[in-house]
């Protein structure tokens, strides 16, 4: 096993290597990222000015249901799963994931997947049209025949991510180095292992609701149709059953890459380990009994808006407690703001302002009011992008110099980081106050008086954009022609065992497992 | 890095570059997409082109199915030649485990529909509490479980009266599947399929014993039984779901009672002859080839699990679908 790395195309074919699988997943979200951008391109160019002016009503649809879709399952879930997969192994003495077979397989489910989503594009009766929550009966009844590639898109992307989340919890419970108890584990590897709870128990749910419609398109079954005895509420329930949990999904892995980030430039330890081990938990567990603050409309009884209410606030006290341990980290220790450090700043102040309106959403007779404008829109762009892709960014430029053993440009980074953090809240902060004002969500006109406000979200939104291709090249131009950094621990500051090997790392880390402090 | 000898750890087996998994991919998308062009096909096509979707699907299928095989027989050779080691033996543990959980979340959702469905939708659809509005869609409406009528019955003319898109006539069934009472319980299916799902844990258990106790004779026989016994309980299904769709109209398009009953005892049928596939496998392997020793024997142990999960899936269902 002492050897390196196959040549040509099957190294990357055929791979059981964990580092390698990481570096797949990381470029497939990568591409998803930009293919998931340019749908979003069209849907700001077209929201510019009021009227329409570039695409149908009916391709708009098709749009904002692509790029929810794409972003989420083929953008921010996979390059996670990349981080984890390059990661992990590394930071708990591994010599691989648990199963590396089933890891290959994880991996390479995906690109055909996304390939025969994409390609409902070109066919009769064009993409999946009824947003990425795809509510029955939009998704049954009303559906463009499509919907059945959809169907089974979804099952494959849930095998691909019920097996990659079992090999992490076998990776992170059996492949620890002797000495390194589930209290010594880095941040990242305990948000992980939550979070890869949550995939196994929330995935196969969301595999199950689409079978229903499956059954319900083809085979006459009645779950989402009142005139056979089911309910098109019941497809809210369960989707945000599975939906909650998701956005979870989504964020921990964040949180773990912040807190593995902020006391490296803080030069401390993080504060409250414990605490932050607690909290993580109990977001995982409140979040499986607030879904229904999705459907606060749809006509529940009042005491299930009350329960749904308070159970919601509550996952404030949590997340709060996270925010201010990042805070206290920061505390009086000897700060440096490298690239990583300030998009993880740019986190924690953003992904608060998300925390904040999510709670304000998280009332209900309030949410009557928001619910469905763009004040949600604002809300989860707030939370998804300034939180799980901002995190993202922190983490590339945190390990990109130990992954490639060379050191990216700081003043490109820095630049990067400044042109993203003002396209992001050029976008999306105006949408707030059009949100509140009543702008609709999901529509390809509006009103006039949301004229000025869609237009700063439109140039926000191509400044963003830019930043993603400038970041693009910023990584390549690293790749090729960045300054070999030549030390273990690229970072001062930086504790866990990923230091202790040479950048970058050998082929196949901790063939024998390290000595755990 | 160092390397430092630590002799008492065994090294982890990472096995060489593998081809296995892209080709369970192709079959696997390939056959996803021959299946959804068959049911587009079926559902919305003219019938006047051929996409060959069937052919497609066949195809796919039969090659993942070969991958898997290979699969799993390489993972097998690996464990006889002596390369896992009890650390890796346990990493499978630890993935079948994890897997099992994720069935019972998939069986979860179904059942959370059918408490749903029941509990709520129903008496709202018949104008109760937060349904009230629902009085104007439908008068006649009222609600029972089982649903013999469904709301689209209850309107003027029936429900083939307000057919709903592409598929949307909902009939009521004329019987549905409960207890017929003690003088025809001798001929209720599911009480008899309760007996032998439960019977074959048991049966499983004792082959394990037999295993563990280094009792081929005994591991052989008892797991032969089992295999038998699951054959029994998919035959006794079968026969249930003609009697269902011809002689009491239950049927899939039978509304939300229909829909449950079949998706519910479907899926567990489904997983019912996964496992027995599974436990016939390990059973080829002890009786024809002597696999198996009574200290490693995950393939059987895995099987086993699987076995008793989906009999704790029977008993929910027996409970929930048929008797309540
Ligand atoms: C303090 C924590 C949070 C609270 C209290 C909260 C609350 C809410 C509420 C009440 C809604 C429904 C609004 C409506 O549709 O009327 C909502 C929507 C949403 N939230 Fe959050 N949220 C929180 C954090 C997050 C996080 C961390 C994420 C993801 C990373 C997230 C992603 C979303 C998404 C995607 C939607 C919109 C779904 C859709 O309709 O398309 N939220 N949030
Ligand atoms: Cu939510």
């Amino acid at each position: 096993m002492a050897h390196g790395p196959a040549k040509g195309l099957s190294r990357w074919l055929l791979t059981t290597n964990h580092k390698d699988i990481g570096t797949l997943y990381l470029w497939f979200s990568f591409t998803m990222f930009l293919l998931g951008g340019f749908f979003a391109m069209i849907i700001r160019a077209e929201l510019f000015q009021p009227g329409l002016q570039l695409v149908e009503p009916e391709f708009f649809n098709q749009m904002t249901t692509m790029h929810g879709l794409v972003m989420v399952f083929g953008a921010i879930m996979p390059s996670f799963v990349g981080l984890a997969n390059w990661m992990i192994p590394m930071m708990i003495g591994a010599p691989d994931m648990a199963l590396p077979r089933m890891n290959n397989w994880s991996f390479w489910i995906l690109p055909p997947t996304f390939l025969m989503l994409a390609s409902t594009l070109f066919m009769e009766g064009g993409a999946p049209n009824f947003g990425w929550t795809f509510y029955a009966p939009l998704s049954t009844t009303y559906a463009p025949s499509t919907v059945t590639y959809f169907i089974f898109g979804v099952h494959l992307m849930g095998l691909s991510s019920i097996m990659g989340s079992i090999n992490i919890i076998a990776t992170v419970v059996n492949m620890r180095a002797p000495g390194m108890t589930y209290m010594k584990m880095p941040m990242f590897v305990w948000t992980w292992l939550i979070t890869a709870f949550l995939l196994v128990a929330v995935m196969p749910v969301l595999a199950g609701l689409v079978t229903m419609m499956l059954m319900d398109v083809h085979f006459g079954t009645s779950f989402f149709s009142a005139a056979g005895g089911g309910d098109p509420v019941l497809f809210q329930h369960i989707f945000w059953f599975f939906g909650h949990p998701e956005v979870y999904i989504i964020i921990l892995p964040g949180f773990g890459v912040v807190s593995q980030i902020i006391p490296t430039f803080s030069r401390k330890p993080l504060f409250g380990y414990d605490s932050m081990v607690y909290a993580t938990a109990s977001i995982a567990f409140l979040s499986f009994i607030v879904w229904a603050h999705h459907m606060y409309t749809v006509g529940m009884p009042i005491a299930g808006e009350l329960f749904f209410m308070y159970a919601t606030m509550l996952i404030a006290v949590p997340t709060g407690v996270k925010v201010f341990n990042w805070i206290t980290t920061m505390w009086r220790g000897s700060l440096t703001f490298e690239t990583p450090m300030l998009f993880a700043i740019g986190f924690v102040f953003l992904f608060t302002i998300g925390g904040f309106t999510g709670v304000m959403l998280a009332l209900a007779p309030a949410d009557f009011q928001y619910h469905d404008s763009y004040f949600v829109v604002a809300h989860f762009h707030y939370v998804m992008v300034a939180g799980a892709v901002f995190s993202m960014t922190a983490a590339v430029y945190y390990w990109l110099p130990k992954w490639t053993g060379k050191m990216y440009n700081e003043s490109m980074g820095k630049a990067q980081f400044w042109v993203s953090f003002v396209g992001f809240n050029l976008t999306f902060f105006p949408q707030h106050f059009v949100g509140l004002a009543g702008m609709p969500r999901r529509i390809p006109d509006y009103a006039l008086q949301f004229t000025d406000f869609n237009m700063m979200s439109s140039i926000g939104a191509f400044i963003y954009g830019a930043s993603q291709l400038f970041f693009l090249f910023n990584v390549i131009r690293t790749i090729i022609a960045g300054e070999p950094v030549n030390r273990d621990k690229v970072w001062e500051g930086a504790e866990g065992l990923e230091w202790t090997v040479s950048s970058p790392p050998p082929y196949h880390t901790f063939t024998t497992p390290p000595p755990v402090k | 890095m160092a390397a430092q000898d630590d002799s008492t750890y065994e090294a982890y087996y990472v096995p060489e570059q593998s081809k296995m998994a892209l080709c369970a991919t192709i079959g696997l998308v390939t056959a996803l997409i021959g299946l959804a062009t068959a049911f587009n096909d079926m559902t919305f096509g003219e019938g006047t082109e051929n996409t060959h979707s069937w052919l497609i699907f066949n195809l796919g299928l039969a090659f993942f199915v070969g991958t898997l095989f290979v699969w799993f027989r390489t993972t097998i050779r690996e464990n006889r030649a002596g390369m896992n080691s009890a650390q890796l033996k346990h990493s499978y543990a630890i993935g079948m485990q994890w897997f099992i959980f994720s069935e019972v979340m998939f069986f979860a959702v179904f059942f959370g529909a059918l408490f749903y469905v029941r509990n709520l939708v129903g008496p709202w659809l018949a104008g109760e509490g937060a349904g009230e509005m629902n009085y104007l869609l439908w008068p006649d409406f009222s609600y029972s479980w089982p649903m013999m009528e469904t709301p689209q019955d209850s309107v003027v003319g029936g429900a083939a009266a307000q057919p709903i898109a592409n598929n949307g006539v909902y009939t009521g069934p004329e019987r549905d599947m409960s207890f017929p009472g003690w003088s025809n319980i001798a001929h209720w299916l599911p009480l008899w399929n309760t007996v032998i799902l439960l019977s074959s844990s048991f049966t499983v258990h004792i082959a394990h014993l037999g295993l563990k106790q280094n009792n081929r004779a005994k591991l052989n026989l008892w797991l032969g039984i089992t295999v038998f016994l699951g054959i029994l309980f998919v035959s006794l299904q079968i026969l249930e779901y003609y009697e269902a769709y011809v002689e009491y109209g239950l049927k899939l398009t039978s509304g939300i009672y229909g829909t449950t009953f079949f998706m519910l005892t479907g899926f567990h049928g489904f997983h019912v002859c996964l496992g027995m596939f599974m436990l016939l496998i390990q059973w080829l392997r002890a009786t024809t080839a002597g696999h198996f020793t009574a200290d490693d024997h995950f393939g059987f142990e895995a099987s086993s699990w699987y076995w008793h999960f989906v009999d704790v899936v029977w008993v929910g269902l027996f409970l929930f679908v048929y008797i309540l």
